[in-house]
């Protein structure tokens, strides 16, 4: 159980934290046909477009109400409507995700009860679903956004049915997916649900929107992701499995709306974890026996592990992140008997933070992640790029995990849920940790220099 | 086969310094100690492997293989030998011997250019040039290459005749040896000497070992003057015969070479070990008084007790904590030679108990002193077939394995523990500061969370209903049913 700790400090020191309303937009591009909308000033948009594109290598269909002086001040109505109009002119999408910024919500703007005013008037907007999540920046980060756009999707878009629906879709079940989650990784929860002849929705699907394809047109929308259709159907699913316990909101909703049993896993990564997911699949199917492939993989798994013990046993890892992320990799890496001596979240509203396996968890930035690290002697970094000063000056391997991961490519290609997943995942550590020049000298151990009489006197020259 | 060559492994095998030698009978004296090998059933090193082992910690000389690729592309860089300093010795040289060249008997001459090149580059102090099976073979005669080249360009050039067939890994330590004595030791004298100059031999400085002792050597004042071979500079070597005293670290391998150092140069000899605490005390101990014997001041009795007391109460205090974590645990130690017994007193100290304790390459003294520690021998054993190793691990015969890399992946299959305590390690464990390293190594290996976790049934192995989600997991459900998940 750990401790959270809030330092009592005014100033951030290189945040580690992205804000809510980016966390709205990533969840919002995993609805087919989206094009998420920030209801504030165009700067608010400009910033998180720039880290959505620098991360994902991709065109990302952001867009903004503008808020000028005079709108704030009188109200932002007018901009969101003529938003939504330019957007469906422009780009006919079939989906608008709405995220609040902290300029609109501080003035305090009623954008639920504007948008139903709205939509009554304007009956020519009805073939485009408009979602709206309250996303102030000043509240939480990134995860909190996301799960908050999920929360409104489901509230908006899935029906309020009967028990009778329950798993009329016999082989349907739901995914819920946390922002923690990479495209690969959804990718790969995907495959292992539909080899037990399961069929998933994913909600919100960002494995077929922003995994990096090139498209045979070009889209002012969302490439992908799930299907409105899917959404309305959530109801007719047998199960609804959800990966992230800041998504737990989000699933009470759903299954208070569509009463299908839910089971939360707060996080993949992991032998056990994966074999908890794997326990309900089997059940969820009605399956005694697991497919070929799947046992494969856990052997390997196991095999891997035991190779990457010696690496990881005992290893000193500094990690920030948010509460999910943070809790699925120190979970999976003190598994395999890592010491998390600095580990530091975006935000507090998340209880998987108590379960983090370190004693302490502070609710801070990359300064303090910094200042933990040196001071609890870390032999490894682990949080997104911005990280890689505090790695410099410490002189520590640095491994990219979360948002924003801007100077290496392929992130979302790097999976680390499931067998396979935490398989890559612990030989990424080790490898971080075997990359460093071990190699021993006189003074690591207190002994002195050899006498100069001993050396040789020309030079060498040696070619390494 | 050179008639010199063969002189030198037979004079190798009538070591009358070896313990195993002394033990045996006038007979088994002369059949030599040259096992021969099993086809199919052998897996150790070749002598070249083991003359390259004994000589390459040398770090300023360069190392050149005469022969086709295998020997050194295969095997090159995969020692944790640690310099202070110059980088040569990493560097890998070989001849690389083509067909065209073996055919046309061309090895003499590349070798001799090969030489040059390789003064020309890098301006060594020395080159070491190996032989291997094929350049034996055909007839390369290395010694007049070696000679000629030193002769041309103004470098010591030493040949070590060592070629893989002629017998084991220990062959070929103490080939090299012999190489040193012949070529090397008493060509370079010191433009200082000391009444506490040593030579430590058969301590290669896996890990930097050597400078987990050193500072002790420098607390006393004591001069490693002739390091044969960890982190040695040639100099050092070609010193060696200035020394007033020789501590033996590994006995079997280069035994041989201390008693012909004493032979020549009136050095005595005696064999120590740095693994494990006691051991350790005792070798200081025996090192001080040898040197008191030989001139120095006496005053290094004192000064050594009380070295060996303030050091020992210290590692003592840095072990009690780890005490509790490895207390009562089962130990299965696969290695050989000193280290079946050295490390073994250690660990029951701490309470940990040892099942059993390999006695490969061990000699008569090792076996009488693993019975004085345990009571009996009826934890001795020679070989384990990996098959055996695999099953007295899986049954839970012990709690970890500490072996070399060899056995590595039998625990591991096994899903046991495993400690690497050979040579091929890269944590080093020497001394009081090792003893405490290696403890916590035990510590983590038998205490990794992951042991638990990966014994435990697969999901479809538990026998649970079908068709039934198992309870607890509903979102509305209790958070801490995920603890751990």
């Amino acid at each position: 159980m750990a401790r959270i700790f809030h330092p009592r400090s005014a100033l951030s020191t290189n945040p580690l934290k992205q804000s809510a309303p980016l966390g709205a937009a990533l969840a919002y591009l995993g609805i087919e046909g989206s094009i998420p909308l920030f209801h504030g000033s165009q700067g608010c948009t400009a910033f998180a477009l720039v880290s959505l594109v620098r991360h994902f290598k991709e065109a990302i269909p952001l867009q903004t109400t503008a808020m000028n002086e005079v709108s704030t001040i009188l109200g932002g109505a007018e901009q969101i409507e003529e938003a939504i109009e330019n957007l469906r002119k422009k780009s006919a999408p079939k989906f608008i995700g709405i995220a609040s910024t902290a300029l609109t919500e501080t003035r305090g703007e009623d954008v639920a009860g504007e948008l139903r005013a709205m939509r009554a008037r304007r009956r020519d907007f009805d073939d485009t679903a408009i979602v709206y999540a309250a996303t102030p920046d000043f509240s939480g980060g990134l995860e909190e956004g996301w799960a908050r756009a999920v929360a409104a999707i489901i509230d908006a878009l899935v029906p309020d049915r009967g028990m009778e629906h329950v798993g009329s879709r016999s082989h349907q079940v739901t995914l819920l997916a946390g922002s923690h989650l990479t495209p690969a990784d959804v990718e790969e929860i995907v495959s292992l649900i539909r080899a037990f002849g399961l069929e998933p929705v994913v909600l919100p699907d960002i494995s077929t929107s922003l995994d990096g394809h090139l498209g045979d047109t070009w889209s002012g929308t969302s490439l992908g992701g799930t299907r409105l259709a899917d959404i309305s159907r959530l109801g007719r699913s047998r199960h609804t499995l959800v990966i992230g316990e800041s998504l737990r909101p989000a699933a009470e909703m759903l299954e208070r709306r569509t009463a299908v049993p839910s089971s939360v896993f707060p996080s993949l990564t992991g032998l056990k974890c994966t074999d908890a997911f794997i326990e309900t699949l089997m059940a969820i199917a009605a399956v005694r026996d697991v497919p070929e492939r799947v046992k494969r993989d856990r052997s390997r798994l196991v095999d891997a592990s035991l190779d990457a013990h010696f690496s990881i046993g005992g290893l000193r890892v500094a990690i920030g992140a948010d509460p999910d992320l943070l809790f699925s990799l120190s979970g999976a890496l003190t598994s395999l008997g890592a010491d998390i001596v600095a580990a530091v979240a975006t935000a507090a509203t998340n209880p998987v933070l108590d379960r983090v396996p370190a004693e302490e968890v502070a609710v801070a930035d990359l300064g303090e992640l910094e200042a933990r690290a040196a001071a609890a002697e870390a032999e490894i970094l682990i949080t997104h790029s911005h990280g890689r000063q505090a790695a410099a000056r410490l002189g520590l391997p640095l491994v990219r995990a979360g948002f924003p991961i801007f100077d290496r490519l392929g992130t979302q290609d790097v999976c680390r849920v499931g067998y396979r997943g935490t398989r890559a995942f612990f030989t990424e550590i080790a490898n971080a940790v075997l990359a460093r020049d071990h190699r021993p000298h006189p003074s690591d151990f207190g002994a002195a220099p050899i006498e100069q009489e001993f050396e040789h006197a020309r030079s060498q020259t040696a070619s390494h | 086969m050179a008639q010199a060559l063969q002189a030198r492994i037979d004079a190798a095998f009538v070591e009358p310094a070896c313990g195993v030698n002394r033990s045996k009978s006038d007979t088994q004296r002369r059949k030599g100690c040259a096992k021969a090998l099993t086809p199919g059933a052998a897996a150790g090193g070749c002598a070249f492997d083991g003359a390259k082992i004994a000589l390459q910690p040398i770090v300023d000389a360069a190392h050149l293989i005469h022969g086709a690729l295998a020997c050194e592309g295969n095997s090159w860089d995969n020692r944790s030998s640690a310099s202070s300093g110059p980088t040569l010795y990493r560097t890998s040289f070989t001849t690389d011997l083509s067909e065209l060249d073996i055919v046309m008997g061309h090895g003499e001459k590349k070798l001799f250019r090969a030489i040059r090149e390789v003064i020309d580059r890098y301006s060594p102090p020395a080159v070491f040039v190996y032989s291997t099976c094929v350049p034996a073979l055909v007839g390369d005669d290395i010694e007049a290459v070696c000679k000629a080249a030193a002769e041309k360009f103004g470098t010591p050039v030493i040949p070590v005749n060592a070629p893989g067939f002629v017998g084991s890994k220990n062959l070929g330590n103490k080939l090299a040896g012999q190489a040193l004595l012949d070529h090397v030791i008493g060509t370079i004298e010191p433009e200082r000497t000391t009444t506490t100059d040593i030579n430590i031999v058969g301590d290669y400085n896996l890990s930097g070992e050597l400078w987990q002792v050193k500072p002790l050597f420098d607390r006393l004042g004591i001069r490693i003057l002739g390091s044969i071979t960890g982190d040695a500079r040639y100099r050092q070597v070609a010193m060696a015969h200035r020394a007033r005293v020789t501590m033996l670290v590994c006995s079997k391998a280069l035994v041989s070479l201390a008693r012909q150092l004493e032979e020549r140069y009136d050095i005595p000899w005696f064999e120590g070990s740095f693994y494990g605490i006691s051991d350790t005390s005792q070798a200081l101990r025996t090192l001080c008084r040898m040197l008191v014997e030989r001139g120095a001041s006496a005053d290094l009795l004192p000064r050594c007790e009380a070295l060996i007391a303030a050091e020992e109460a210290r590692v003592r205090a840095a072990l009690e904590p780890l005490r509790p974590r490895v207390a009562g645990r089962r130990v299965l130690l696969y290695t050989g030679g000193h280290k079946s017994w050295s490390v073994v007193s250690a660990l029951q100290e701490l309470g940990m108990e040892v099942v059993g304790t390999s006695m490969r390459k061990s000699t008569e003294s090792d076996k009488d002193r693993v019975k004085t520690i345990m009571g009996d021998d009826s934890h001795m054993f020679e070989n384990m077939a990996p098959k055996e190793m695999y099953q007295v691990l899986k049954s839970a015969g012990a709690d970890v394995l500490m072996s070399g890399g060899r056995s590595q992946f039998v625990a591991l299959k096994a899903k046991t523990p495993w400690v690497d305590v050979n040579q091929e390690k890269h944590k080093p464990y020497a001394g009081y500061a090792g003893m405490v390293k290696l403890v916590s190594a035990i510590d983590r290996a038998i205490n990794n969370p992951m042991w638990a976790e990966i014994r435990d049934p697969a999901p479809w192995e538990s026998r649970a209903a079908p068709g039934q989600v198992p309870s607890g997991r509903a979102a509305s459900g209790d958070a801490t049913d995920f603890e751990d998940c």
